[in-house]
């Protein structure tokens, strides 16, 4: 039976690619069931109906790149009972916060060189640098039996399970051989947050950290493995300034990197 | 009878993917402005694809769009390719169409089933319309999740696969891997039959266009990856001439740039276009069903794009269970690539029409400049022209009936914003 006073879910977006919400859609034999358990209250992509705030949850999917996103996601935070962000993009910035590392002054030189008024920021910035976030989902794109997990858990008060470990030791428990050891490629398996189910390494090729720095990542101690490999530094520069490339773990290390390269260069 | 003024205006077009709105001015009956406002916000890809290696060009341009990443990683590929000399052919070339063929059940699914039919039946979403016909909402579901079963086989995941590569994929699987498919996609392509003769009796209005259509033609395929740039106005054109022909405008209502023809302007791409200029490469099983409803080979009346998407559901089906049933495996799961310093080009038929990507690449494989032109980029001025015909057909509506019968000219097209909006920063660069 469908619950009475179902919980009001809102979700919303802001700079993204729409994959992470789609995963709600993707959710094929879960997805009439959910809409038994809770109201979708403001979900644009998939309905014209808008339900008022408050919201009992909200699921933000993106980053934020304009000052009018900024001020719509505080409206979202104050309407908002609990606020998950889901995805790089919200927890991270997103590949689009690449833009966070050009030389700012030609960046802008070249955006007003067109006539057209663009509404843009400097930065990409993941949606906790504007609000407080009470959870953050990762990857690019989520997992959407996390998601379900994540939506459960809050509507029910508890903690959700999404381990924080590396992808490292799902594909240890996978049984897959290291392609870092065995192959020599390139992989960010050891620092990157579990979550995919160490997919790549399954596939021949290295991690390439979609789901963002694990808990407590030891990036220098995966650096110097690569260069033992023979991995150039800007080679090193790339792989951390990929999916996550604003998450502070890989943002440090691939600054680090950058600049030996120029020092080297230089 | 009494003239009428007024505005439609809809702040945040709902069942369209990303962020836009629409404003139409009517005055003395007459429609005096149509803008589709998009305001998705840019997010610069071609800007930061400079610098990067050719290896990374699937891998990041799939994050421009969640539902279509296989047309941009397909896309990319090829134009890759194109710039180093490479053909990648046989079992590699037949997983890519059937990777491809994934992608189109399960976005053309999700149109078909949660985004349009809705409009048809007078409900404001799937979820409303599963109360009334849960059957159906649940065929749907059931039609996408055997397209999504193909990209997560093949591709690894469904939203922004990571199998594949420049050359072919970094895995490639035994013929009896792709058994349990089999039985899927027989289902789904039955499903896809009944999803045909359902989408054609939605009530359609009387509204044909004169549109100039641009597909792929391809000398024996229906088209994914490859073909001739073709138009039912006289365009047969290389990929690699796309630029002469083409050009971008930017609008001061939209962040995503106009596609014009240079020579006659607006035109329309997608499975409209598609089946237009196609027909005759679509599987026998797929021509007599479209020929059944009454559709007939050629069709200009954008509301039964529902039925054309619904008929190439169904011949992606049919199209899936013949490179699986002929499937061999192939001795290496690609072919070695070489970088060179060259221009690389390519137009491959995502959901919602063609994608062109560009790259010029120097001789270690670094992307020097990337352009990369969206489908929903290429039909914005179409639907702005065409809302500008049938508005006037209605104008006797209530305000709210008018607004709804305008959403859904718009959903017509599946429009999908976040794709079509990364593209200034090369417009800038040009002017």
């Amino acid at each position: 039976m469908p619950r009475e006073n179902k919980p009001k879910v809102a979700v919303w977006k802001f700079a993204s690619c729409d994959g992470c919400q789609l995963s709600l859609l993707d959710c094929e034999d879960e997805f009439l069931a959910l809409t038994q358990e809770i109201e979708i209250a403001n979900f644009p992509e998939a309905s014209r109906a808008v339900i008022e705030g408050p919201y009992d949850l909200s699921i933000v999917e993106g980053s934020i790149t304009t000052p009018h996103d900024a001020e719509r996601i505080q409206k979202v935070r104050q309407s908002s009972k609990f606020l998950i962000t889901i995805g790089a993009c919200a927890t991270a910035g997103g590949i689009q916060a690449l833009r966070n590392f050009k030389d700012v002054n030609e960046f802008i030189s070249i955006v007003y060189a067109t006539p057209a008024y663009i509404d843009t920021l400097q930065t990409s910035t993941p949606i906790s640098e504007h609000v407080k976030v009470d959870f953050e989902l990762r990857g690019c794109p989520i997992d959407k039996m996390q998601l379900i997990e994540v939506i459960s858990a809050f509507l029910k008060g508890r903690k959700p399970n999404t381990p924080a470990h590396s992808t490292c030791i799902e594909c240890k428990r996978r049984g897959t051989v290291c392609v870092m050891v065995a192959q020599g490629q390139m992989c960010l398996g050891p620092v990157t947050h579990a979550g995919c189910g160490a997919l790549c390494p399954t596939y021949n090729r290295g991690c390439y950290g979609c789901f963002g720095p694990k808990e407590t990542p030891n990036t220098s101690s995966l650096s110097s493995w690569l260069k033992k490999q023979g991995t150039e530094n800007e080679q090193i520069v790339r792989v951390f300034r990929g999916i996550n490339a604003y998450a502070e773990p890989f943002r440090k290390e691939s600054e680090l990197h950058e600049k030996e390269n120029k020092n080297h260069k230089g | 009878m009494k003239k009428k003024t007024k505005t439609i205006k809809v702040d945040y077009l709902a069942r369209v993917e990303g962020e836009g709105g629409l404003f139409i001015k009517i005055k003395d009956d007459a429609v005096v402005d149509v803008k589709l406002k998009i305001f998705e916000p840019p997010r610069f890809f071609e800007g930061f694809l400079r610098g990067r290696d050719f290896k990374e060009a699937p891998d990041i341009t799939a994050r421009i769009c969640g539902i279509c990443p296989v047309a941009y990683q397909m896309s990319a590929v090829h134009a890759m390719e194109n710039a180093f000399g490479v053909k990648v052919e046989g079992p590699l070339r037949e997983l890519r169409r059937l990777l491809y063929c994934g992608e189109w059940i399960e976005s053309h699914t999700l149109h078909i089933y949660m985004l349009h039919a809705p409009d048809f039946l007078g409900y404001q979403d799937a979820i409303q319309m599963a109360k009334d016909h849960k059957g159906v909402v649940e065929r749907g579901l059931k039609l996408k999740k055997a397209g999504n079963a193909i990209v997560s086989l093949l591709g690894g995941r469904e939203i922004h696969p990571i199998n594949v590569r420049v050359g072919g994929f970094y895995k490639v699987f035994e013929k009896q891997d792709f058994e349990p498919l089999k039985e899927t996609l027989k289902w789904a392509r039955d499903a896809a039959l009944e999803t045909v003769r359902w989408a054609a009796q939605m009530p359609f209005p009387e509204f044909e266009q004169d549109y100039e259509f641009v597909a792929l033609r391809h000398a024996e395929e229906y088209p994914f990856n490859e073909g001739r740039l073709v138009s039912n106005k006289g365009l047969d054109i290389s990929s690699s001439e796309y630029e002469e022909h083409f050009q971008e405008s930017h609008v001061e209502h939209s962040n995503a740039l106009h596609s014009i023809l240079k020579e006659r302007g607006a035109y329309f791409c997608g499975p409209m276009a598609r089946y237009n200029l196609n027909f005759d490469r679509l599987s026998k099983l797929s021509q007599e069903a479209a020929l059944q409803t009454g559709l007939g080979k050629e069709c200009r009346n954008p509301f039964k794009s529902i039925i054309i998407r619904s008929i190439e559901v169904l011949y992606a089906c049919d199209e899936a269970l013949r490179i699986i049933e002929s499937y061999e495996k192939p001795e290496r799961p690609y072919v070695e690539v070489e970088p060179k310093a060259a221009t690389g080009y390519s137009c491959t038929e995502a959901p919602r029409g063609i994608l062109y990507h560009q790259y010029s690449l120097d001789e270690q494989g670094k992307i020097l400049d990337a352009k990369i032109v969206p489908p929903t980029s290429q039909n914005q001025k179409t639907i702005e022209d065409v809302l500008r015909k049938f508005v006037p057909q209605y104008i006797e509506l209530s305000q709210e009936k008018l607004t709804w019968q305008c959403e859904q000219a718009i959903r017509n097209y599946d429009p999908w914003i976040s794709c079509a909006t990364h593209f200034l920063k090369l417009n800038i660069e040009r002017t």
